[in-house]
């Protein structure tokens, strides 16, 4: 059932009694050719590219709980292609060139709404950076603006502008970002995979990966085992836990990064706004809740939970950002387990064994990369090559020395 | 969370850096390997790849805002419980090193 303007005029003369489940139920089939574990969006975003782009066929999803229950609904659904380095910026200009076409490509309303993402700098050092980020992403594709602080001050006034330690000089700015509805993402991608014939199989957690010579044959599920040509494990925050069935170690750990919402106000800021300096980032929902967050808590964590000195850190971010804040009250806080890797960028690979691929390491910036990492992996599991934009993001990187590391941290996890 | 820490007795985790598994403890001796490649391995597999269980997890604490000693704590990564700490001097101690 396709979904149009007309489609719900039509429902709302005959009483609304034409809508059918957006998506089947099915019991497992004895084998497929192609399973994905991980029913978030990258799992889901895999599926419905392996059916859509790349024709492939018998494809089942496996999600150990219910679809779009980790990661995708717990971000901050955050979209933007601000990266600098070459193994980053086109992959993630590719995703955001997906983001603009995708509620069209999948016939769902994801609302991406691209209202403006502004990256604040407080010094001449930081300015400099910024000039050279916002030019690598316009030799990419994409766009950057520089703005000045009168520029940031016309946008948002009431900002604290002469805070002492962080005095706000302007801001690299990407008009194309912007927020998007994270779970009619996995939705949206759940609905156009399962019209695509794919199976979408919940509670259903892969407890064993059966290998044959070097080669995939299949997984143990809690629903029995279900035999597999290729299998691909997108399951970030838990992927050393499904890797380590095939005894394999990963260059991840597992952290806890907490995101928060404040009650509904009314329209304050209409971009995503990050203050990197006070380890803090907002935007403001369309219900009008403040949608925040800040820093990972910084130790290895697998509690969906944080604790509350990071709870701290952020409020006092938020504070000397906006100090306007300090006046509404926080609605809800939560966590989620980020894969967090070496160098602080994904991975999209094969593995040494045959027919199983790998796609995780998303740190904290999973969301974002939705559609292209969905694409990427179905075009790795469909053809055995790595999508041009995703060359970089292979496992023998820091082996070779090959880091992206954005950051420059090293391989410390909790810094990225 | 709180750290019991074994000179001082409980204080708060803030006041400590995080490093990671307690596995880093044990970097290999690179002389000790028969060729380049083997050495490149090891050190490989020791600066890069981690077991990142979920459950009992032992691993590094450095006391930055105090004493400046580095600890073993064993800790549960699904509940944040903290059954064990230790200083990492002994643990490395009685792993061998510094004889």
């Amino acid at each position: 059932m396709r979904y149009s303007g007309f489609r719900v005029i039509a429902e709302a003369l005959t009483g609304h009694k034409g809508w059918k489940p957006a998506w089947r139920d099915p019991e497992p089939q004895s084998s497929y050719d192609y399973v994905i574990v991980g029913g978030g969006g990258h799992g889901l975003a895999t599926a419905y590219y392996l059916a859509k782009e790349f024709k492939q066929a018998r494809i089942a999803v496996l999600e150990k709980g219910y679809l779009g229950g980790g990661n995708v609904g717990r971000n901050t659904t955050i979209i933007r292609s601000n990266y600098l380095l070459d193994g980053n910026e086109p992959f993630y200009e590719f995703s955001l060139k997906l983001w603009e076409g995708l509620e069209q490509d999948f016939n769902y309303n994801a609302m991406v709404s691209q209202r403006g993402i502004i990256n604040l700098y407080h010094t001449d050092a930081q300015r400099d950076a910024y000039t050279r980020r916002g030019n690598a992403m316009i030799l990419h594709g994409a766009d950057a603006e520089l703005l000045n602080r009168d520029q940031v001050r016309a946008m948002y006034p009431f900002l604290n502008f002469d805070n002492a330690r962080f005095p706000i000089k302007g801001a690299l700015m990407q008009r194309r970002g912007g927020t998007v509805r994270h779970d009619a993402v996995a939705w949206g991608y759940a609905r156009g995979a399962d019209m695509r014939g794919v199976d979408l199989i919940q509670n259903c957690e892969v407890t064993g990966i059966r290998t044959e010579g070097g080669r995939v044959t299949g997984v143990d599920t809690t629903r029995g085992f279900i035999g597999a040509k290729k299998v691909g494990v997108a399951v970030a925050g838990s992927s050393s836990k499904v890797m380590s069935h095939v005894n394999m170690r990963l260059p991840i750990e597992s952290h806890v990064l907490q995101a928060f919402v404040s009650e509904g106000l009314k329209p304050l800021i209409d971009g995503v706004m990050t203050y990197g300096a006070g380890h803090f980032y907002v935007s403001q929902s369309d219900k009008g809740g403040l949608v925040f967050g800040g820093d990972i808590d910084g130790y290895n964590s697998y509690a969906q939970r944080g604790n509350m000195p990071v709870v701290e850190d952020v409020a006092e971010g938020g504070m000397s950002l906006m100090p306007m804040i300090g006046r509404a009250r926080l609605l809800r806080s939560w966590g989620g387990i980020m894969d967090m890797s070496m160098d602080g960028s994904p991975i999209i690979d094969k593995t040494d064994i045959d027919g199983l691929y790998f796609n995780g390491g998303w740190c904290y910036g999973g969301f974002k990369a939705t559609p292209a990492s969905g694409w990427c992996f179905a075009h790795l599991m469909a053809t055995d090559k790595p999508h041009p934009t995703a060359t970089a993001y292979r496992f023998d990187r820091f082996r070779k020395g090959l880091m992206i590391d954005e950051k420059g941290q090293g391989a410390q996890p909790n810094l990225h | 969370m709180i750290i019991n820490h074994p000179l001082l007795g409980p204080r708060d985790a803030q006041e400590f850096t995080y490093l990671g598994d307690a596995a880093l403890i044990d970097r290999p001796d690179g002389l000790s390997f028969p060729d380049a490649t083997a050495a490149q391995d090891a050190f490989h597999d020791y600066l890069y790849l981690r077991d990142n269980p979920a459950g009992e997890h032992r691993e590094l604490w450095y006391h930055e805002q105090g004493d400046r000693s580095w600890l073993v704590v064993t800790r549960n990564t699904v509940t944040h419980e903290i059954t064990k700490v230790e200083l990492a001097r002994d643990v490395a101690r009685a792993r061998g090193r510094s004889k």
